[in-house]
């Protein structure tokens, strides 16, 4: 049975410009070590390639038993003048959740 | 009211808001301020007097007097004794922009000159030293044009509690605290739920979030048990990180917000306690936000069901495409969704046909011809494309997008100013 992020963590996202920010927020400790080790800024972008040019980054907040990922040239050219549905990207929280984890 | 306010907080502008409301403004100068500002206030501005609860909003956009006159008039006809109203300006800085047309866009480097002649609006996010003036001419209620969201919070605070505008450990929090409310409901159980897996009780009723701010920089969040929601350090987690890009470098007008080493705890039901927030000294600019007429946007919908549903809508696409194409027709962007399938993700992987397919084309253009004519040639799908279509719409607007840059402080002047009670 794979693993889903959706398994694991819950989720946001935000926009900035023509930036998209989504947070992963994991339910447990355990999902949090999973996470932080497999859950990279290039497996991310491999998910999100076919909408987003990148570069993303991604930062840790132990805290929280949180990661953050800014994923740059993800909305349509930007909020304003995007043409997609969704222009805000508010529903890519549960495109970062549909990402399967390595077994 | 039940929560015992000192300040009652309205944040109402979108990126781009002041942009449109310029130019509502410009049709007539009556106008530009937040359409239902009155509505919104109107259903709490009684309550708020009588219970000495002080109002803040940015609902002023693009004609914050404009706003004090339509709310002054709404208090008379309907008889509610509010006090004197203070309004902020200054944050209009289009004049700046014009005489320095060299300055770089943030989002592509090039100077401004490049849009200059479709610019329509410039404002500066002004900080919360602004607002707290504000509030010491002893205003009922300050209404702003454009402020950072999380200032118009945090002018409460200096104002209330004494705060230095200096002392950046107490900036910190109110401006994470501003951060954390300026989006209302996203705090306590909006944007939330997920049944089955994250549930939220009474969601049709869900309750604002306050915060509790100690003259010492302790804060709590916290909704009222009566509502519906739920605030807890789950829901305050999404918002923390929300638009949000480096958690140790949160820039806004009044400090650099460090939320690396926060921490929420549980301190009650539906209270969640702040700790560790740190904040480093404001840079020397202003963020200011350039609006421009950026085209016309036309889109055009149709709809399909039962076999081959997909193959159908696809088919419609590559029609429009070819005849807007003989036609002459140029679009800057160009855009083909089948909703109920791709629209919101895009198409990766292998997904099963859906049973619905409702196709949608959009496109921008320079030219408002091309964008018309983009959605007329969706609709006469119905009678001329692939068979089984139904359900079309159509739609135009004009479009206006936004860019940033980088204000020195000292261009912007920022004014406030006091009505006669």
């Amino acid at each position: 049975m794979s693993t889903r992020v959706y398994d694991l963590a819950h989720s946001r996202a935000g926009d900035k410009g023509n930036t998209s920010n989504i947070s992963v927020i994991a339910y447990d400790e355990a999902g949090w070590q999973r996470l932080r080790q497999q859950l990279t800024a290039d497996y991310v972008f491999d998910a999100f390639r076919h909408i987003a040019a990148g570069p993303v980054q991604r930062y840790e907040l132990p805290n929280l038993r949180a990661l953050n990922f800014v994923i740059h040239n993800a909305l349509g050219g930007g909020v304003t003048v995007s043409l997609a549905k969704d222009p805000h990207g508010k529903t890519l929280s549960y495109l970062m959740l549909n990402i399967v984890l390595p077994e | 009211m039940h929560g015992a306010l000192d300040y009652l907080v309205f944040e109402c502008l979108a990126e781009r808001t002041i942009a449109r409301e310029t130019l509502t403004k410009l049709g007539n100068p009556a106008l530009g301020y937040t359409p239902n500002l009155t509505d919104r206030l109107g259903a709490v501005l009684k309550t708020c007097v009588d219970n000495g609860t002080r109002i803040v909003t940015n609902m002023g956009a693009a004609n914050p007097q404009g706003a004090r006159r339509a709310l002054r008039r709404w208090a008379q006809d309907n008889q509610v004794a509010m006090g004197p109203v203070a309004v902020v300006e200054g944050d209009d800085v289009l004049e700046q922009i014009r005489a320095n047309p060299g300055m770089k866009m943030l989002e592509c480097g090039e100077p401004i000159e490049s849009i200059l002649p479709q610019v329509t609006s410039a404002n500066a996010y002004l900080g919360a030293d602004v607002v707290a003036e504000a509030l010491s001419t002893g205003a009922q209620l300050v209404i702003t044009g454009r402020v950072a969201d999380p200032a118009l919070f945090l002018g409460c605070m200096l104002h209330g509690l004494g705060w230095s505008y200096d002392d950046y450990a107490r900036l910190g929090v109110g401006t994470f605290a501003g951060h954390l409310l300026e989006c209302g409901t996203q705090l306590s159980g909006g944007c939330f739920a997920d049944p089955g897996r994250k549930e939220v009780g009474d969601l049709a009723h869900v309750g604002l979030p306050f915060a509790d701010v100690g003259v010492n920089g302790d804060l709590s969040l916290g909704k009222m048990a009566s509502q519906g929601g739920r605030l807890d350090i789950s829901t305050c987690s999404e918002q923390a990180l929300y638009e949000i890009h480096d958690p140790a470098s949160y820039t806004t007008p009044d400090c650099v917000l460090d939320i690396t080493q926060m921490r929420f705890t549980q301190v009650a039901p539906d209270r969640v306690a702040v700790h560790g927030v740190r904040a480093r000294p404001r840079t020397d600019s202003y963020k200011v936000t350039v609006g421009y007429k950026a085209g016309w946007q036309g889109e055009g919908e149709i709809g399909y069901a039962g076999p081959n549903a997909l193959g159908r809508a696809r088919l419609s696409a590559a029609i429009v495409k070819q005849r807007l194409e003989e036609s002459g027709h140029t679009f800057l962007d160009y855009r083909v969704d089948y909703i109920g399938y791709s629209s919101l993700h895009g198409e990766f992987g292998q997904f099963a046909e859906p049973y619905e397919v409702r196709l949608r084309i959009s496109g921008r253009s320079q030219s408002k011809q091309a964008a018309q004519a983009l959605g007329f040639e969706v609709k006469t799908l119905n009678l001329n494309g692939p068979a089984g279509a139904g359900g079309t719409s159509s739609a135009v607007r004009e479009v206006i997008g936004v860019k940033s840059i980088l204000m020195p402080r000292s261009w912007v002047h920022p004014v406030v100013s006091l009505e006669a009670a």
